[in-house]
């Protein structure tokens, strides 16, 4: 078994200009690799477990960058650090779900440098995947984390379909519960998709973890005034508090009508390969008010459907009680 | 010595400081040589079997490709002990070959290509599907594999299903064990406990985690091969790399400035280090073999994991009458540990049962080679100590504190099966200062729970061997006035190589200004030295700089005696002179001195040394002889009985129960270890011991798919070592300070209990949290206290271990 840790040839592209990336993307195709903060990308590189003909590096347009308000709420250029967001009073003030989310992924030193779009877009943290196997993901077919004896702590307990893999990203279920689009351009133009089309499961496309084709990229992420400065909670519960992926998170965006819940999105990271949205707790959720006995009441919705592996069957509880909190107010 | 040191218990910059927080200080990947080749490995990536063919043709084709390593090329070994390279791997990661390369791109490229096929053999994971009747070994030789003076070697042990269910159902083990030792009555202690305590318990191996991967660069010039390693110990560590390399000590140079942590892994000679030297001698080119990241999670060593049973007794007073313990240990494929008896002397010395039994049943796996990692044996069984006792004291009515006090380490103290003396302990004045400063009796009264969030107190005991005897110091006083302090300590990192040399420049009286530490390459004229390890370094070459230190002292008494008239004994020394005692005017400067004994040869000089230095202290002083006044002996001073390193911890967390998660809120550690030599080089050892014992409380541990072998953690992400942001702030430590008689300056070491009495802290922190519920069980993760609090099974069988 080799062991690579040196960066190999590859080919880098530092277009200034969004079209010049597009037609590049256009050009390389499969063969091509959008690099962000590189978080996701170098690990991948030097262990040869992806071996892309060309980096596009997207980091010195302008058009990617940047915080930008509009007419219907935000816009967030996909190059645009988490720090920067973090940061951002506006981000703060109305859309706090998201600089909370933003301020809990990895680590201070991968948030200078890690970007939204990178954020959203990186690939699953499976370990038997990462390791190269040739599972589902990776084109063979074989789940090694779905075997009798497999070390599945970290994986699926709803929506799997083979592979049981989850998404990684913590900012993911924040704009999901922001209702956010996702804009996604290649050379014939662009395409704006719900975050909920965006993130794909394995029963949709099993090597991918979002709906970006070849040759696209993502470049902006617009955020909605419908949940601007409305109730919101977020949080992540990982074995760390620095650097580890949520074993299971929620963000939660609630408008409410005096006292009363009047439309709400409850979201859940860590549980499935796309976020995981809970629209039985919404649904249960719509006219209660905050508080203990609410919450004991939906509480074990949270976990309705879900097929707990060999050794994540804590997540339902865990689930459950995110879901408690959220609702005590 | 006197109390009023003028070094001793001082702080100042150890001379390795500025290289490493300027980026200066070198490491073995960090050198070059002329002509120098890349190497990289070729690992097995089957838990067990046969290399049936290896196909390197079209690397060997391919442009800056040098040449080929494999197990052929360097020497065979007996099983378990690891290869060089092998055609039978035994877990995954087993080093199989190597390439060499003009380039580390050239040999990655190259590596892409190597075919080897293999035949698979039975492999396992945990030790009790070894164990079970009909269950894979992981060697073809046994599953298990005593080490013993009267002789070692393989054995098959199998229990039938119900002795291993009964096993895992908590029940005392019924099946073989291959070693047991014990004292005092067991029965009739047992028998007279007001309250008996049996609990199982697991506590899961994890990687050493040495920041510097195990990477080597050799050459070879007139016969002696240069090796640049990544090694804990300096001298210590040459015979057995002479020894690997098929050559005499005296034709080995190794060179080991800086290391970026061992933690255990590094203590001597490993096979790879000899790697290079073997490569370089096949293609007549230096050879840096860069060990990847991913590599040295697979080779570069793990705690051994315990799997156990333990019976303890108690008297209506809290005094532990007996204690019977059980431990399986993981001992992986090289069949390295040793743990679960060290840990079985630990209960010994810090718990003091009347009358105690151990047993042991060292087991086979197919995972990473395990070997001494900081607190071998001793931290793991704090962790499992820890909760029992507050259990003990929770039933009997005691004061959690109290009942260990009860129970303390003292001058008293009878220890082991040999019931042997200690040096001196103050067990139960650590535990006073820490619960003062820790304000115990007043927390302890404090509301416990806050909504779902609830308060718990810890409090752990950690202990190590901490000295070990016969070393040899060498100290050189040169004509400019300088004192030269040859130390063949390594350098880990902890600063004893520096603060033990102080205790030179202590006796000499010496300005630390003028004095120099030769180190970091045998070339350097180095002595024979302890092992930088087992928190020895600070009692065994106090009295090394001591007794070489005192050598020299004698010496210039002895010249200023024969140069100025008088008897040596009328002579003393101060501001780098030897004076007239009667007339202080009358002397000479310390570069006087060195420059006579030049002139007078014989032992002043060198040219003549003591007959029972080692070899390696006698090449150091023939090299260094003629160049000024020799101090150099070994250290006979006397020694008796077991020298204790103690510390306890206290610590507050805050749990909450709906996520299983728990902040630590206030930490306190109090190091027993004799008069304190280095203050800020002791803070740092109780701080670090205490993350790191926070991270084998919590987060660390091995992870193994049982179905294929395969590990999960090959990095540091996927290790779960604790971050700064995991960790208190601040981290509160001091130190009994009470002098050890058999060290002339008091001192005894500290570095293992420091992380030992941390793990037992928060494990008893945990359980204080959740109403004294004993998990038996380390790391304790979010996922098993939210299981628990919510009334569910864990996920993982009793007893299961190297999983989630």
């Amino acid at each position: 078994m080799a062991s690579f840790d040196v960066m190999p040839e590859v080919q880098l592209f530092q277009p200034a200009e969004l079209d010049d990336a597009l037609k590049l993307a256009d050009e390389l195709g499969s063969d091509g690799w959008l690099l962000g903060g590189g978080q996701d990308t170098y690990g991948w590189l030097k262990d040869r477990a992806k071996q892309p003909r060309a980096m596009i590096d997207l980091n010195g347009i302008e058009a990617l960058q940047g915080i930008r308000k509009t007419d219907d709420g935000m816009e967030i250029g996909a190059a645009t650090i988490l720090r920067d967001i973090i940061r951002n009073e506006d981000i703060n003030r109305d859309y706090s779900l998201l600089s909370q989310a933003a301020s809990r992924v990895a680590s201070p030193q991968i948030r200078n440098v890690g970007t939204l779009g990178g954020n959203l877009s990186q690939d699953t943290r499976c370990w038997y995947y990462r390791r190269g196997l040739d599972c589902y993901r990776a084109g063979g077919n074989i789940c090694y984390a779905d075997g009798p004896q497999s070390m599945n702590r970290e994986h699926a307990v709803i929506g799997a379909s083979r592979c049981v893999a989850v998404s990684p990203s913590d900012t993911a279920t924040a704009l999901l519960a922001l209702d956010a689009t996702m804009v996604a351009e290649n050379t014939e133009g662009q395409r704006v998709l719900a975050a909920e089309d965006f993130f794909v499961g394995p029963n949709t496309h099993i090597t991918q973890m979002t709906a970006l084709k070849p040759g696209e990229i993502l470049s902006a992420i617009r955020i909605p005034k419908k949940w601007a400065s409305q109730r919101f909670y977020w949080e992540k519960v990982a074995d760390r508090d620095v650097w580890d992926f949520a074993l299971v998170s929620i963000a939660v965006s609630m408008a409410m009508d005096g006292n009363k819940i009047a439309d709400s999105r409850f979201v859940c990271g860590g549980v499935a390969c796309t976020p995981h949205r809970l629209t039985n707790v919404e649904q249960a959720v719509r006219g209660r008010t905050l508080s203990n006995e609410s919450a004991d009441a939906v509480a074990p919705l949270a976990s309705e459907g879900c097929k707990p592996l060999n050794y994540n069957h804590f997540k339902l509880p865990l689930m459950e009680n995110l879901v408690r909190r959220a609702m005590r107010g | 010595m006197s109390n009023e040191y003028k070094l001793i218990g001082k702080d100042f910059v150890p001379p390795d400081i500025t290289g490493k927080v300027t980026g200066k200080a070198k490491y073995a990947e960090d050198f070059r040589a002329d002509g120098m080749v890349f190497a990289r490995m070729y690992t097995s990536p089957m838990a067990h079997g046969k290399v049936t063919s290896i196909n390197t043709e079209q690397a060997e084709a391919m442009e800056g490709v040098v040449g080929i390593l494999t197990a052929e090329d360097v020497p065979e070994v007996t099983a378990p002990d690891a290869a060089i390279l092998t055609n039978t791997p035994a877990y995954i990661g087993d080093p199989i070959l190597a390439i060499a390369a003009e380039t580390e791109q050239i040999c990655e490229d190259a590596m892409a290509t190597i075919e080897v096929e293999i035949e698979p053999l039975p492999f396992v994971t945990d030790p009790l599907d070894s164990l079970v009747d009909g269950g894979p070994n992981a060697r073809t030789e046994g599953n298990a594999y005593a080490r013993s003076r009267e002789g070692s070697g393989f054995q098959t042990i199998k229990w039938s299903q119900q002795q291993v269910d009964d096993f895992r159902a908590g029940k005392e083990p019924t099946g073989d064990f291959v070693s047991e030792w014990s004292y005092g009555d067991l029965d009739n202690s047992f028998a007279e406990a007001e309250l008996v305590i049996e609990e199982p318990f697991v506590t899961i191996g994890y990687a050493h985690m040495s920041m510097e991967p195990r990477t080597a660069m050799a050459y070879w010039q007139n016969g002696t091969c240069y090796v640049h390693g990544s090694s804990q110990s300096q001298s210590y560590f040459m015979p057995g790399l002479a020894r690997m390399l098929g050559v005499e000590t005296k034709d080995v140079v190794l060179i080991s400035e800086n290391t970026g942590g061992g933690f255990g892994s590094k203590i001597g000679a490993y096979p790879i280090a000899a790697l290079p030297g073997y490569f370089s001698k096949k293609i007549g080119r230096p050879v840096q073999l860069r060990v990847t990241r991913e590599q040295e999670y697979y080779m570069g060593s793990a705690r051994v994991g315990f799997q156990g049973w333990i019976k303890m007794g108690f008297g209506a007073d809290g005094k532990i009458t007996a204690s019977d313990v059980f431990i399986i240990e993981d001992i992986g494929p090289n069949a390295t540990g040793g743990d679960a008896s060290s840990a079985g002397g630990a209960i010994s010395m810090v718990y003091d049962p009347s009358a105690m039994r151990f047993r042991g049943l060292p087991v086979l796996t197919n995972t990473t080679p395990r070997g001494a990692q900081r607190g071998p044996g001793q931290n793991q069984i704090a962790a499992v100590m820890a909760p029992i006792m507050d259990k003990a004291a929770k039933v009997l009515g005691i004061d959690r504190v109290e009942i260990r006090k009860i129970n303390s380490t003292n001058n008293d103290t009878i220890v082991y099966a040999d019931r042997r003396p200690v040096t001196s302990a103050y067990m139960d004045e650590a535990l006073q200062q820490g619960a003062d400063m820790f304000d115990w009796q007043n927390r302890k009264n404090q509301p416990k729970k806050k909504g779902k969030k609830v308060r718990g107190l810890g409090v752990g005991q950690g202990y190590h061997s901490a000295g070990a005897t016969g070393f040899d110091g060498l100290v050189r006083l040169t004509p400019d006035g300088k004192l030269h302090i040859h130390s063949g300590v390594g350098n880990l990192g902890t600063y004893s190589f520096a603060s033990t040399s102080r205790a030179a420049a202590e006796v000499l009286k010496c300005d630390w200004e003028r004095c120099e530490i030769h180190r970091g390459n045998t070339e350097n004229h180095l002595p024979w030295s302890s092992y930088q390890a087992g928190s020895v370094t600070i009692f065994s070459h106090t009295r090394t700089n001591y007794v070489a230190a005192m050598d020299a002292l004698d010496k210039m008494k002895r010249i200023a005696a024969q140069t100025m008239g008088g008897e040596p004994g009328d002579y003393d020394i101060d501001g780098q002179r030897v004076f007239l005692i009667e007339d202080p005017a009358q002397g000479m400067s310390y570069g006087a001195i060195a420059a006579r004994a030049i002139q007078l040869g014989g032992d002043y000089s060198g040219a003549v040394y003591p007959d029972d230095i080692h070899e390696i202290t006698q090449r150091a002083v023939q090299n260094i002889a003629g160049s000024g006044l020799i101090g150099v002996a070994k250290d006979n001073l006397h020694q008796e009985g077991v020298i204790p390193g103690l510390a306890v911890a206290f610590c507050e967390i805050e749990l909450d129960l709906e996520t299983g998660k728990y902040d630590i809120l206030d930490y306190v550690g109090i190091a027993e270890c004799g008069t304190v030599i280095h203050p800020k080089g002791l803070a740092q050892q109780m701080k670090g011991g205490a993350v790191w014992g926070m991270g084998m409380a919590g987060l660390e541990r091995h992870v193994y798919d049982p179905q294929n072998g395969l590990p999960a953690n090959i990095g540091y992400h996927q290790c779960g070592i604790p971050t700064y942001l995991d960790v208190p702030s601040v981290t509160k430590t001091d130190a009994v300070n009470i002098a050890d008689p058999q060290n002339p300056f008091g001192a005894r070491g500290i570095g293992e209990p420091a992380m030992g009495c941390s793990v037992a802290a928060l494990q008893s922190a945990i359980s204080d949290a959740l109403d004294g519920h004993i998990f038996g069980r380390t790391p304790i993760s979010p996922d098993m206290v939210v299981n628990h609090v919510m009334g569910r099974d864990q996920s993982f069988l009793p007893l299961q271990t190297n999983n989630f």
